[in-house]
């Protein structure tokens, strides 16, 4: 019976995916609780939110920023399906976008800090601590995220993926999806919501 | 296949053996060496925090003692919850998953073989971590639940609690690590027809309990992630004069600490109803209603996490909403209760040292059970709350949760794990000394907390009316050593000159007892196939493995190999290819501690080589081996 199901293409996800997602799990349940604080904090507020003599968090700049991270899952996307049908070339250029898009994100973020320093720091109070240690937890998985589609970009060179072999691939694509619908909601929270 | 014919299981012992050597012995992946390795240290802990205990009850045998002062006293008493809680009970539990998950799903190691040992590598770590500040008088002192305004920086300066909070950040790395590999062991590696409906209970009792953690635990870690940046780095989160709020760390830690509670009691429910079946000599009765109670339980136990904050002041209708819920999770407890029972009601009970332990279990558990009604009255919980009535429940529920437990679990698979049996008359014997010893060293502290002793005291003026009662239980606590004293002499004695125990002294229903013992490195010769949940009292399928082994059918013979299955049906699927031994694991595992030694001791450019040095030994780990070259699964 199953005497050689070494033949037979596995009909079920892989360890290594399945392992991917239940990082992703648990990594998600840590920005649940890190904005479940900020509302706590928020809702236990005195004064406005935010504080008296802060502005209202600017968004021309912050909802390009998050256009530009979502942006980048569609060329990871395409990275991903081009390698399953065994398109080097695709998943090389994929990759190559992705990390393009992912890194004008952490300048934009880097923009982004040097002008709010100027009237909020994380030692401000509550509110700058909340908005710093978001967008920081946040930047610091892009970041993370940056090195492994580097680590793919510099594996896909020495062609080390193909059509039945790319389950890194799939797996820090799972990653960067992740951390790209993320952001959405870091800018509901820390964008949007002072505002409503 | 037929190109391995000739002798494979030769061929799967010098594949899978692993020579000797200091190098060997930092780099081994095996689940079995790793699931030692994670037993001794935790009972290390153990043995560590029981001392602490020991030191804390000759201190308050009488009253207006000076064997230790108050600063000494806090951190004693911090150490000996955290200790016992984070370092012993949970890695002890992961010890024996270790050890008996795969062995008990018919696999040959865990899913992911040096993420195993990097977790092992990373709660030795981050245990001595915790205790580096003791020898200066820094080790963490504002009890186990470490609330603030008292832990921040203000009340308590010094590295005391950055030992804490780095310290159990540095563990979360470990827990949260070892749960995602026994979810994706459990889920992937099954032995072909073990359906999920076929799964040992202990089994799924890890599953639940790993849930649990993977969703519990960032609660934690983002609590101690809020209190160093508040620490250290002057962020505001729980000081009211900068708009934070000292409740928001209760929340965060509580939200994790309830499911916690189920975290520790689960898979020790998991060895009962593992224990109860086999010397009851008859299935489980009601295995689906135990299994659902074990999924159900780790899932009301998110639902419960206000009843520990009772006494801080909050809208009656959410405390009404968790006293209900506080209450609703009796229930599949007592299911899973009546289903012990019943088992051992329709079986032949024998009473041999495992069903001791089960049984002292159920005694304790349902005293602390019973208390625990007590306190989802509100009102009840508002009198009681902070005094030794408390200390007398958790431990009830604890010390019978998970400690009868486990030493049910260690007479029950010691046998498998070195071959050897122990000394039946010194079992018992340990037995009577710790059930009686507990008893005398806890149930007197409800009586000391019902007559208003606080805990947390490091001593007390005589003609309280607590004398008595504090002696009592500082002979109990002894009496308590004492048997476990007992419980180590007998695992020396049966090291050296314990009876052969054969594959399966007990006559036990699931797959580890189907190997010989202690299991060679590969597990099993053949993969076996399973058709019930009771594999090993089907004869017939275990012979006809025998067979398939003689015929080099489904040995998997090339490396190391294991077989992948789907994830409820458990019908053979892939043949994965395990890595062999690494010492990347090692490596990263120093590193990571280089990063938190330089975030404890505020040296950026130590933590940030500490870093760098990380991201490095992963590049490391994952640089391609040479059998992937030809593999599907290349990285
Ligand atoms: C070996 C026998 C044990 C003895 C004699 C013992 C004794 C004590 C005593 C006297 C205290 C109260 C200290 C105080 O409030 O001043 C205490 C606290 C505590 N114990 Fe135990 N204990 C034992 C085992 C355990 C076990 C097995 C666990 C958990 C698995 C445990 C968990 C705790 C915790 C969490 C605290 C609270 C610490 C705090 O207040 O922060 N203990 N123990």
């Amino acid at each position: 019976m199953v005497s050689s199901p070494v033949l037979s293409v596995p009909r079920s996800a892989s360890t290594a995916w399945w392992g991917m997602l239940l990082l992703v799990a648990t990594e998600a349940a840590l920005f649940a609780v890190l904005i479940a604080s900020y509302f706590y904090l928020r809702f236990h507020a005195d004064g406005g939110w935010p504080p008296e003599g802060i502005g209202d968090p600017k968004l021309v700049r912050a909802s390009l920023m998050t256009s530009v991270l979502l942006a980048s899952s569609v060329p990871m996307a395409l990275a991903e399906a081009g390698i399953a049908r065994g398109d080097r070339r695709r998943l090389r250029a994929g990759l190559a976008a992705s990390f393009g898009l992912g890194a004008l994100f952490l300048g934009l973020q880097a923009l982004e800090y040097r002008e709010q320093l100027r009237e909020l720091r994380p030692q401000t109070d509550a509110y700058g601590s909340l908005v710093y240690t978001i967008t920081g937890a946040h930047a610091a998985h892009v970041a993370l995220g940056l090195a492994l589609l580097a680590w793919l970009q510099l594996r896909a060179w020495l062609g080390a993926y193909g059509p039945r072999r790319h389950v890194a691939v799939q797996v820090i694509a799972l990653y960067w999806h992740f951390v790209t619908l993320a952001s959405t909601v870091v800018f509901a929270t820390v964008y949007l919501s002072p505002r409503v | 296949m037929a190109a391995i014919a000739e002798q494979p299981v030769e061929r799967l012992e010098s594949s899978w053996e692993e020579p000797g050597g200091l190098v060997t012995w930092l780099a081994t992946v095996d689940h079995k060496r790793i699931g030692v390795r994670y037993l001794v240290t935790a009972f290390a802990f153990f043995v560590v925090a029981g001392v602490e205990a020991l030191v804390l009850r000759v201190q308050l045998a009488v009253p207006r003692n000076g064997l230790v002062g108050p600063a000494l006293y806090d951190q004693l008493f911090t150490l000996h919850g955290v200790t016992m809680i984070f370092l012993f009970a949970t890695p002890m539990l992961a010890g024996f998953g270790n050890f008996f998950v795969p062995l008990m799903i018919g696999a040959r190691d865990m899913a992911f073989p040096r993420l195993n040992a990097f977790s092992y590598w990373i709660f030795l770590a981050s245990g001595l971590f915790i205790y580096a500040g003791l020898p200066f008088s820094a080790a963490p002192n504002d009890g186990w639940f470490n609330y603030v305004p008292l832990a921040s920086a203000e009340y308590t300066p010094g590295l005391n609690i950055d030992f804490y909070g780095f310290g159990l950040l540095f563990l979360a790395v470990s827990t949260t690590a070892g749960a995602v590999n026994f979810i994706v062991t459990i889920l992937k590696l099954r032995a072909p027809g073990m359906s999920i409906n076929r799964m040992p209970l202990f089994v799924w009792a890890v599953l639940t309990t790993s849930f649990a953690l993977v969703f519990a635990l960032p609660s934690l870690s983002t609590a101690n992630l809020l209190l160093e940046l508040e620490r250290k780095h002057g962020f505001h989160f729980f000081d009211a004069g900068a708009g934070g709020d000292a409740l928001l760390w209760q929340h965060l830690f509580w939200i994790f600490g309830h499911p916690d509670v189920y975290i520790i009691f689960l898979p020790a429910v998991g060895i009962v109803s593992t224990i109860v079946p086999v010397f009851s000599r008859r299935p489980i009765v009601g295995y689906t209603a135990v299994a659902l109670s074990t999924v159900l339980t780790g899932i009301l136990g998110f639902g419960v996490w206000v009843h520990h904050m009772f006494a801080v002041g909050l809208p009656q209708i959410s405390m009404g909403f968790f006293a209900a819920a506080s209450l609703l999770i009796a229930i599949p407890s007592g299911v899973q209760v009546f289903a012990w029972i019943a088992t051992l009601l329709r079986g032949r009970p024998v009473l041999q040292t495992p069903l001791l332990f089960v049984l002292g279990f159920v005694v304790v558990f349902v005293v602390g059970g019973l208390t625990g009604v007590m306190f989802a009255s509100v009102p009840f919980d508002q009198q009681i709350t902070d005094s030794y009535f408390v200390v007398a429940h958790f431990h009830y529920v604890l010390f019978g949760g998970a400690v009868f437990p486990i030493f049910a679990a260690l007479h029950f698979w010691l046998p498998k794990i070195t071959g050897r049996l122990l000394s039946e008359r010194l079992g018992k014997a340990s037995f009577w000394l710790m059930f009686a010893g507990f008893n005398l060293a806890f149930f007197p502290m409800h009586v000391s907390g019902l007559l208003g002793m606080p805990r947390r005291v490091y001593t007390y003026p005589a003609g309280l009316g607590w004398d008595a009662a504090n002696l009592l239980s500082t002979v109990g606590a002894f009496a308590l050593a004492l048997g476990i004293l007992l419980v180590v002499v007998n695992v020396a004695w049966s090291r050296k000159r314990g009876p052969w125990a054969g594959a399966d002294p007990w006559g036990g229903d699931s797959l580890e007892w189907a190997i010989p013992s202690p299991p060679r490195p590969y597990n099993f010769p053949v993969v076996p196939l399973v058709r019930s949940a009771h594999p090993n009292w089907d004869r017939a399928d275990r012979e006809e493995d025998a067979r398939r082994a003689g015929q080099a059918e489904l040995v998997l013979a090339e490396g190391h190999q294991t077989l992948a299955t789907t994830v409820l049906d458990g019908e053979a699927d892939d043949v994965l290819h395990m890595p062999e031994e690494s010492l990347w694991p090692f490596v990263l595992a120093l590193t990571l501690s280089v990063l938190f030694a330089g975030l404890l001791l505020d040296l950026p450019l130590v933590a940030t080589a500490g870093g760098v040095m990380a991201l490095g030994a992963l590049a490391g780990w994952h640089l391609p081996r040479a059998e992937d070259e030809d593999e599907d699964e290349a990285w």
